[in-house]
């Protein structure tokens, strides 16, 4: 049964005489080799060099503030229990007095750790979070490491810079749907990316 | 039906047919149905104030409204409106209809609104998320949107006593927490004042509560209006690992739940019955002070059903069989070490024959390739 149309009958017959020479075989093979040194490479030089990242890309976690600066997340534990690889860990913390303008709800995330080696970075955590508060960056990946505790990322690494906020074109599955649409329509050229509020 | 006693009654409850004892009501009847058959767990009208081991209770929610299609044998004219099962008790010849009815759906729908006009939308906060009726009901009952905008009642939060914590806001006046007070402790010291909008769960100027049993209301309360304050914010409930234990009480049963994370107990309830409603009350003192896990003889997991967030991402090792295959493997080529060698400690020795030793391994290994 002839299954693709590259497939060759392999066979035990008689070589000829320039099969049997050897030499032009070799040189055969040499020849697609140097060709290969002239083709456009397909590898990059990572983690110097990088490939673009679309916007659907699901790359590191971050843990987003809102307009005030206050941290969202309310260490409600719906990433936690619904991501697959069990990355997610976190202990909660009552808001004390004079806090309000750190932590938007009456309880926050005092701990808040991913395990990068364990998430398969599948953005049900993205999902999940009914507070918007934690999302996967489409323009940054885990950067390479070299020690095992550089792995479990603590609420330093996680939470949002307010000097450099983490901005997307669409914040939800519509938005990004309409955004599509709207694409393929042709409208909508230019649309500015921006900080959930 | 001449054989039947005559305190037996028969009713059809969604096409099944079941034989109580005459008084019980339409909630029962139903929980009977279930109990004897558990794929029917999902016929049962749901409760939201009722609670059998609480005399008085029901009547105030509606959650478990249900059809009378027939209202006896005798009269068989239908009841003209919906009735709550839970306190409206069976006569012979019953034909009662609830999820085979639209109409029963559709109006609980209206309950779920109801009850949700005014209570906040604070499940990422609450510390009854996971186990929460009103949660369970609006799930399985309810509506997927709101259609509510205006301001939601608001309460300031209470302390009712050191151990326990009023969230008014939160309360959907079962009146389940009065009754336990009633009825558990000898003395209630908290009840609903006010009407309407404004009735609110009070303690009559936040006199403590200082009884010994006072704690159940924190488990009888289907929100997170009254909670543990020795647990709040200490862990989601699906965290926490239940476990069966008991010890030897001098003040109540002593039978418990234990919830821990790792080897730490950080909460004690009453064990619960697959309808939610506890077995038997618990003392304070083993509900806020007995969490060491020292303190208690632990019985084992306390079965969760498969069906709530508790059971999430709990392995139980201690059933995992480990796969005996390397246990096998070994014991079919066990040798026993021959002690009967010479003991060598002359190093030219050692060294002759570890070489004939490898020769030897070597030949072994070419045999082995040429067959
Ligand atoms: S992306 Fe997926 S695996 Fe990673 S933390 Fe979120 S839910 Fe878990
Ligand atoms: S990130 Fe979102 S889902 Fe996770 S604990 Fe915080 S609020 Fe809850
Ligand atoms: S506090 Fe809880 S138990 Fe008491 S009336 Fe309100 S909802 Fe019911
Ligand atoms: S459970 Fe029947 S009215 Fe509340």
């Amino acid at each position: 049964m002839q299954l693709t149309e590259r497939s060759k009958q392999v066979s035990n017959k008689e070589m000829t005489l320039s099969e049997k020479a050897y030499l032009p075989a070799i040189v055969q093979g040499m020849a697609i080799t140097l060709k290969h040194f002239f083709k456009k490479k397909v590898t990059i030089q990572y983690p110097e060099v990088k490939r673009y990242l679309g916007p659907v890309f699901r790359g590191r976690h971050i843990l987003k503030r809102d307009e005030e600066g206050r941290e969202r997340c309310t260490a409600c534990g719906l990433c936690a229990v619904a991501c697959p690889a069990e990355a997610i860990s976190m202990v909660a913390e009552e808001r004390q007095k004079g806090e309000e303008h750190l932590y938007r709800e009456e309880k926050y995330a005092a701990v808040y750790e991913v395990n990068m080696l364990r998430c398969i970075f599948c953005g049900l955590c993205e999902e999940a979070c009914p507070k918007q508060a934690v999302y996967l960056r489409h323009d940054e990946m885990v950067p390479v490491f070299t020690e095992r505790d550089q792995v479990i990322w603590g609420k330093d690494l996680l939470v949002e810079n307010m000097n450099n906020r983490y901005k997307r074109e669409a914040w939800t599955k519509e938005e990004a749907r309409q955004l599509d649409q709207k694409r393929a329509e042709g409208q909508a050229a230019g649309v500015e990316p921006r900080a959930i509020p | 039906m001449e054989d039947t006693k005559p305190n037996v009654v028969k009713i059809t409850f969604d096409g099944i047919e079941v034989e109580v004892e005459a008084g019980t009501t339409i909630m029962q009847a139903a929980r009977r149905i279930a109990e004897a058959d558990g794929t029917q767990a999902h016929l049962v009208p749901p409760a939201m104030c009722y609670y059998k081991p609480l005399e008085g209770t029901g009547g105030k929610c509606r959650a478990c409204l249900v059809k009378v299609a027939q209202g006896s044998a005798k009269d068989t004219r239908p009841m003209p409106k919906l009735v709550p099962s839970c306190i409206t008790q069976v006569q012979d010849g019953m034909v009662v209809e609830n999820t085979t009815n639209p109409a029963v759906l559709e109006a609980r729908k209206g309950v779920v609104e109801f009850l949700l006009i005014n209570h906040p939308l604070d499940c990422p906060i609450c510390d009854q998320a996971g186990e929460c009726h009103l949660q369970d009901f609006a799930f399985e009952h309810g509506a997927a949107q709101t259609r509510y905008e205006e301001e939601r009642r608001t309460f300031e939060k209470h302390d009712i006593g050191p151990y326990i914590q009023l969230h008014m806001t939160r309360c959907i006046l079962c009146y389940r927490c009065v009754y336990t007070a009633d009825q558990i402790t000898n003395q209630r010291v908290h009840g609903v004042l006010n009407r309407g909008d404004a009735a609110e769960i009070s303690t009559y100027i936040e006199k403590a509560i200082d009884n010994d049993f006072s704690g159940n209301v924190i488990d009888v309360c289907p929100v997170g209006a009254l909670t543990d304050k020795t647990y709040r914010f200490k862990n989601r409930v699906w965290f926490t690992k239940p476990v069966d234990a008991h010890r030897d009480c001098p003040t109540c049963k002593g039978e418990v739940t234990l919830w821990c994370r790792g080897e730490e107990v950080i909460r004690v309830t009453a064990r619960k019955n697959q309808w939610g409603e506890v077995q038997d009350f618990i003392c304070n003192t083993c509900r806020f002070d007995q969490k060491k896990t020292s303190d208690w003889v632990i019985e084992g997991p306390t079965k969760v059903q498969r069906s709530s967030v508790i059971s999430a991402n709990k392995y139980r090792a201690d059933l995992v069989k480990k796969p005996d295959f390397a246990l096998k493997l070994a014991s079919s080529q066990y040798k026993a070490i021959d002690d009967s060698r010479p003991y060598v400690t002359d190093p030219d020795t050692i060294r002759q024959q570890s070489v004939e030793n490898n020769d030897k391994a070597n030949h072994r290994s070419l045999l082995a390739e040429n067959n």
